[in-house]
C-alpha cells in the first residue's frame, strides 16, 4: 500500500486523487532569516562587495504521497520538521522548490491559527475579507455568515477590531470560518486544540462529522488521540523528511517512541 | 485503506478521458497544479480570469481601508474633500509668494486641477508600496492572485479622487475658466493616468518585498516628482532649457493634456495624448508582467 507514487505515473484520469505530492521539496531562501530584511541600501552595499546572503532553510525534502478523495491524512512530527509548509504548499500557497503537487477541489485552509486575519479590522471584516480572498461570492458569504458566527459564539463581539479578542477566541473564529466554508479539501494545521473544552469538544465532533462526511482533510495537529481517532493514515515529517507514513496507531506509537528517546516532547501535547 | 487510483493501460483515444474529465467537473469544478516556477510567468488567461473572479475581494478592501481611514471620524467623508481643498490652499499660497501675486489666468483651477490628479497616482503608489507586505496573514495563509492587493490600493485611490472632481467643477465655474465639449478630453487622459497609476503601483508593490527599505526612498521620490511635474508650475512656462522634463516625466504628457483640456477647454496636443498612452502602456506592461512572475514567491519572503 506503498502510495509514494512511482516515478511519475500516467496521471489517473478516473478518480484522481484529491491531493497528489510528488517528490516535492521547498527551501526557504530566506532573506527573512537575515537579520532584518533585505534592503536597497543593503544590496547597493553588497554589490560593490560582491557578496550575497542566501540562507536557505531546506523545510520539506522529497515528499511523496497521496490523499485519495473523502481521506482524512493526519501529519505529526516535532515543532520546525516541516508540517506548516507542506500543507501550505498543498494549499497553493508556496511554490515547490522542486516537484509537482496536483489538487482537485477547492481548498480551504486553516493555517496555524492565521486565516489571513488583520487584526486591526473587526472580525466581520475579517470574515468577509478573507472569505473573498478565498474565492467565495459575496452572496455564499452572506448565506454563511450567519453559521460562521453561531459556531463561533461570537455574537457580541463581531463588531469589535480582533486585537482585542484573546487568543481562543481568535481560534474558534478561524476555525468556524474554515469549516464552514464548505470546501472540497479542508487543511488544518493545529487548530483542534483552540478555545475552552466546551469548544475543544465541539470542534472535534465538528471534524468528526467533516470527516465522516467524506471530506478529504489535511490534519496536522500534536493531539495524538485526535489522530487516531480521526485520520485514516499519518505521516510523520522529521526535518522535512518523511520518517513514517502509514496507519495511524503505526506511525503514532513509532513517533511517541522517537520522541521519548529524541527528545521529551510528548510530555503535555495530549491536547482534545 | 488503499488509494483508489485506477491505473489503467494508457486509456483508449476519447471516451475514458472525456468520462473522467466529466466526472472531475461535476465534482470537483477545480484543478489545481503547483510546480517550481524557474520560468516565471504563470499563464495569463487564467490568471487574469481568476483576478477577475475574485475582483470583490479588492472591492472590498478598498471599502474597509476608506472605511478605516475616513468614516471613522466626525467629519467622516467631509475629510475626502476637506483634504485635498486644503493641501491645494497651502501650495496655492507658497506658490503665490514665490511668483509675488503674479498669476497666470486660471492659476488656481490649474493648480487644482493638477494637484488632484497628481495625488490620483501618487497615492495609489505610495499606498500600494505596502499592501503586499502589509498583507501578512493573508498572504501566508490563503491563495489567491496578489495583484488584488495593490489593485485594490489603486482603488482606494480612485475613490478618493471622485470627490474632488466636484471641488474643480465649481471652481472652474466661479473662476470663470472656460467651457466646451473639449473639456471631454480629460476622460481618456484620467484612464491614462489611471493605468500608469496602476502599473508603478504594481511595480512598486512588488519591488519593496524585495527591498524593505523602497518605502523610506518613496516619499522623497514622490515630492520630486511633484516639483518636476507641471502641478506647480504650468506646462506653457516652462524654459526652453528645461522642455525635456515634460517629456521624460511620464506625468508631463498626461498632466499637460489634462490642463489643456480641463483647464484651457481645448483639445490637447496629439503629442501629449499618444505619449502618456504610451507611458501607461509601457507602466502596466512592466509592472504586471513583474509583479505576476514574482508573486508566488511573496509568501516566502513576506
Ligand atoms: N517563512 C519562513 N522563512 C524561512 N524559514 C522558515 C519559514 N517558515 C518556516 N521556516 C523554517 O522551515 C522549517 C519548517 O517550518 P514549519 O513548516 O513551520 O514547521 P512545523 O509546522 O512542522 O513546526 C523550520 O526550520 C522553520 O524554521
Ligand atoms: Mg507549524
Amino acid at each position: 500500500m506503498s502510495t509514494a507514487s512511482a516515478p511519475a505515473p500516467a496521471p489517473a484520469r478516473a478518480a484522481p486523487p484529491a491531493i497528489s505530492v510528488e517528490a516535492v521539496s521547498i527551501t526557504y531562501h530566506s532573506s527573512l532569516q537575515a537579520r532584518g530584511q533585505q534592503t536597497l541600501v543593503g544590496t547597493l552595499s553588497r554589490l560593490r562587495r560582491r557578496k550575497k546572503i542566501v540562507k536557505q532553510v531546506k523545510a520539506v525534502r522529497e515528499v511523496s504521497l497521496e490523499v485519495p478523495r473523502g481521506t482524512v491524512l493526519g501529519i505529526i512530527g516535532a515543532n520546525g520538521a516541516g508540517k506548516s509548509t507542506l500543507v501550505r504548499a498543498m494549499a497553493g500557497i508556496l511554490p515547490p522548490t522542486s516537484g509537482k503537487i496536483e489538487v482537485h477541489g477547492r481548498v480551504s485552509t486553516l493555517l496555524a491559527l492565521g486565516v489571513g486575519f488583520d487584526r486591526k479590522l473587526t472580525g466581520r471584516q475579517n470574515v468577509i475579507l478573507g472569505g473573498l480572498a478565498a474565492g467565495l461570492s459575496r452572496e455564499q458569504l452572506e448565506g454563511k455568515y450567519a453559521e460562521i458566527v453561531e459556531f463561533a459564539e461570537l455574537e457580541e463581539f463581531m463588531d469589535m477590531p480582533m486585537r482585542t479578542y484573546s487568543a481562543g477566541m481568535y481560534g474558534r473564529l478561524a476555525f468556524s470560518v474554515a469549516v464552514n466554508m464548505e470546501p472540497d479539501i479542508l487543511l488544518i494545521d493545529e487548530a483542534l486544540s483552540v478555545g475552552d473544552a466546551h469548544f475543544k469538544r465541539k470542534s472535534f465532533d465538528k471534524m468528526r462529522e467533516l470527516c465522516e462526511a467524506a471530506h478529504t482533510i489535511v490534519l496536522v495537529s500534536h493531539g495524538m488521540r485526535a489522530m487516531r481517532e480521526l485520520a485514516d493514515e499519518v505521516l510523520w515529517l522529521d526535518k522535512g523528511e518523511m520518517k513514517g507514513y502509514g496507519p495511524p496507531p503505526k506511525i503514532i506509537r513509532e513517533y511517541q517512541r522517537f520522541m521519548k528517546v529524541e527528545e521529551d516532547d510528548a510530555v503535555g501535547e495530549e491536547d482534545v | 485503506m488503499s488509494t483508489e487510483t485506477v491505473h489503467k493501460a494508457p486509456p483508449p483515444q476519447e471516451d475514458p478521458a472525456a468520462l473522467a474529465d466529466g466526472w472531475a467537473d461535476a465534482y470537483t469544478p477545480e484543478h489545481h497544479v503547483y510546480e517550481p516556477h524557474k520560468v516565471g510567468l504563470p499563464p495569463l488567461g487564467p490568471y487574469l480570469s481568476e483576478l477577475w473572479r475574485r475582483r470583490e475581494f479588492a472591492v472590498e478592501l478598498a471599502r474597509t481601508k476608506l472605511q478605516a481611514q475616513h468614516f471613522g471620524t466626525v467629519f467622516g467623508m467631509t475629510w475626502l474633500v476637506l483634504n485635498p481643498l486644503l493641501l491645494a490652499g497651502v501650495y496655492f499660497i507658497l506658490i503665490d509668494i514665490l511668483r509675488s501675486g503674479d498669476r497666470p489666468p486660471g492659476a488656481f483651477a490649474h493648480l487644482l486641477g493638477s494637484i488632484f490628479a497628481y495625488y490620483l497616482v501618487s497615492d495609489a503608489i505610495r499606498m500600494s508600496s505596502r499592501s503586499v507586505t502589509g498583507g501578512g496573514k493573508l498572504i501566508l495563509n490563503t491563495a489567491f492572485p496578489r495583484m488584488l492587493l495593490p489593485l485594490s490600493s489603486v482603488l482606494v485611490s480612485i475613490i478618493r479622487f471622485l470627490p474632488t472632481i466636484a471641488i474643480l467643477a465649481i471652481v472652474h465655474i466661479a473662476t470663470g475658466r472656460p467651457n466646451g465639449l473639449n473639456m471631454l478630453w480629460a476622460f481618456p487622459v484620467a484612464l491614462e493616468m489611471i493605468a500608469f497609476a496602476t502599473g508603478a503601483s504594481v511595480l512598486v508593490a512588488a519591488a519593496q518585498v524585495y527591498f524593505r527599505d523602497l518605502n523610506n526612498f518613496l516619499p522623497y521620490m514622490l515630492r520630486v516628482w511633484l516639483y518636476v511635474s507641471p502641478v506647480l508650475w504650468q506646462a506653457s512656462e516652462v524654459p526652453h532649457g528645461y522642455k525635456w522634463l515634460l517629456y521624460v516625466n511620464p506625468l508631463g504628457p498626461m498632466l499637460t493634456a489634462w490642463n489643456e483640456a480641463l483647464n484651457q477647454a481645448i483639445r490637447p496636443g496629439g503629442t501629449w495624448l499618444l505619449l502618456g498612452a504610451g507611458y501607461a502602456i509601457v507602466a502596466l506592461v512592466i509592472g504586471g508582467l513583474f509583479f505576476i512572475s514574482r508573486e508566488r514567491e511573496f509568501a516566502v519572503r513576506v
